[in-house]
């Protein structure tokens, strides 16, 4: 088993990497080419029909324009959920550091239903919004909140472990020097950490663009209006058009594909570029 | 990353310990100095308050309110309609079945996990940095067609459809093709975990035990597995919650067959769609319980992996 070229006296590398490279192939790229080979077996002409007709190009807009929303709150909320974990103390503050995880934890379908509960027109924070004339829930205002809800955690976790490591003399210095505390925010803190504020923005869209269960509760799926990419897909399947829902799929596949290529680049480029040190 | 494990919360400890340590050496001198600086870096109290205020606002309309909307919609028609619900027999099928199949999908994935991990933590070898961008592919795909591959692939009018109709097999539609889907969309929990942690580690310590006659699978277990245990721990605890909880890839694979492929998140939404939405809350309360429970478990593991390297650490000081 031993492997020459690596000078490695560990047992075991031909058997690991072969089983995880078979099993990998199994569950994961074999069916994933599968949707490729399908839909290259479209015509050109059959494949613009299904991914460029109005309700699909509406459904691009709402899925990536809620998506960028949710995103963009998180970015805002997060760093902020993030600063005040760090570098406050008040009570129940390891408690509610836990609980920024629960998004990962609840299943997407009770989040969907739970945030349709309480966001519709007699829920407890719909029935505050309606006097307004602001509706949520069955609009796709509905669609953002479901995503912002899913992101959450995202660039928290990112930003967190930045700040943590901080060191705090650099803003003593900057403070000795007379910067005041919105300029040592602005150009010593913010400089430290926007390449983890990217992509934890990065995880959270691309999250937020697959995302199914926990939007079709609260989005009201009207076409045209606030129906998601994922669900044309679901609808296209239950009508028996598997070569359509294949060529929609392929589309959301290409740009899951570039936007995962595109956050560990970026990572690369920013571990070479500010070190290490997190 | 996302989840960035027990290790890092390890360090992190480790590096206020040394704060400590230096701040009670040189106490005498900087006390005056620490207040001073204290103020300059710090914000003022309203300042203080009010981001936390807003912080914790954010937190509740986003997370604390709809916790707590599940259990009271849950328990709206009293705890008799609540625990009807949740013994009634299609819901007790829906469990059983969550819990095959999460029973399955986790430990295929974890076997992965350590293997994967292995093979990339302790050797070097072409195309590395392209494998683990593979494992992480899972999550960047979105769970429908996670489901969609498997249709693509074992439906009827799939590649093997018509081997598998001619020999009466089903996959899709069934519970197999859940199984699958549950294993596509949990696929990276214990690698990534397990990654990162193992190329800390280094492979001193299994050369060590080599050196000193073990076989290879006395090493990796007296060895390797002691060493990984909580993070392993960490992830299978994440991959469980994820295989329990999935619904859009299973929704596409499973065919909604009342007491035979409905799994819990499938059966909530069944109740839901019928307008039966104390059922559909009671059912749902229990995943909501059983997101809780990972939450505490995982912060658990958390705490025993920062105590376990603060204790190594010790160790070397000694």
């Amino acid at each position: 088993m031993k492997n020459k070229h690596n000078k490695n006296t560990l047992p075991g590398f031909n058997l690991s990497l072969g089983y995880a490279v078979l099993y990998l192939s199994l569950i994961v790229l074999i069916p994933l080419s599968a949707t490729f080979f399908k839909a290259f077996t479209l015509s050109w002409a059959d494949f613009w029909q299904a991914v460029a007709s109005p309700r699909v190009v509406a459904s691009y807009k709402l899925t990536f324009g809620a998506s960028l929303i949710g995103a963009l709150i998180n970015v805002v909320f997060g760093l902020l959920t993030a600063w005040v974990l760090t570098r406050y103390h008040f009570f129940g503050k390891k408690f509610v550091d836990a609980f920024v995880d629960f998004p990962f934890a609840l299943p997407t379908a009770v989040a969907g239903i739970a945030l349709s509960a309480i966001y519709s027109t007699n829920g407890w924070i719909g029935s505050w919004l309606e006097p307004f004339g602001i509706h949520v829930a069955y609009t796709p205002l509905g669609v953002v909140v479901a995503l912002t809800f899913i992101g959450l955690p995202f660039v928290v976790r990112t930003v967190q472990p930045v700040l943590e490591d901080l060191g705090a003399e650099v803003e003593e210095a900057a403070a000795s020097l007379g910067a005041n505390r919105w300029q040592v925010f602005y150009k010593i803190i913010l400089p430290a950490i926007w390449p983890a504020l990217i992509t934890g923005f990065a995880l959270a869209f691309a999250r937020a663009v697959g995302e199914y269960g926990s939007v079709i509760f609260i989005a009201g799926n009207m076409p045209m209006v606030s129906e998601i990419t994922p669900l044309i897909i679901i609808t296209k399947l239950e009508q028996y058009d598997y070569a359509g829902a294949t060529a929609v799929a392929a589309v959301m596949l290409v740009i899951s594909f570039i936007l995962l290529f595109a956050i560990n680049g970026f990572q690369w480029w920013s571990n070479r570029r500010f070190g290490n040190a997190r | 990353m996302a989840f960035s494990g027990g290790q890092i919360d390890a360090l992190v400890m480790l590096d206020k310990k040394e704060d400590l340590m230096s701040v009670t050496i040189s106490q005498y001198t900087k006390y005056t100095d620490k207040v001073a600086s204290n103020r300059a870096i710090s914000e003022a109290a309203w300042v203080r308050y009010t981001l936390i205020g807003l912080t914790l606002l954010f937190l509740s309309l986003f997370l604390f309110i709809p916790l707590a909307a599940v259990f009271t919609e849950a328990l709206r028609k009293g705890a008799q309609t609540y625990f009807a619900a949740i013994v009634e027999p299609d819901a007790l099928s829906a469990i059983k079945l969550t819990l095959i199949v999460a029973g399955i999908a986790v430990p295929m994935n974890l076997v992965f996990g350590v293997a994967a991990a292995w093979a990339i933590a302790k050797f070097e070898f072409r195309g590395k940095s392209f494998l683990t961008t593979l494992i992480d592919l899972p999550f960047a795909v979105s769970p429908v067609v996670a489901g969609l591959i498997y249709v693509l692939m074992f439906g009827l009018q799939g590649w093997f459809g018509g081997w598998l109709s001619d020999h009466d097999f089903k996959i899709v539609f069934a519970i197999p093709g859940i199984v699958l889907a549950t294993t596509f969309v949990t696929f990276p929990f214990v690698a990534r975990e397990l990654i990162p942690l193992m190329q800390a580690q280094g492979k001193e310590e299994e050369e060590a035990a080599l050196v000193l006659g073990a076989s290879g699978w006395q090493m990796f277990w007296r060895v390797t597995l002691p060493n990984i245990k909580w993070g392993l721990l960490y992830g299978v605890i994440l991959c469980n919650a994820r295989a329990m909880g999935e619904f859009g890839a299973v929704s596409v694979v499973s065919g909604h067959i009342r007491g035979l492929t409905n799994t819990l998140p499938l059966h909530v939404e069944i109740l839901y769609n019928e307008y039966n939405y104390a059922a559909a809350f009671a059912v749902a309360s229990l995943l909501a319980l059983l997101a809780l429970l990972t939450l505490a478990l995982k912060s658990y593991v958390e705490w025993q992996a920062a105590k376990n390297a603060a204790d190594i650490e010790k160790e070397i000081k000694e």
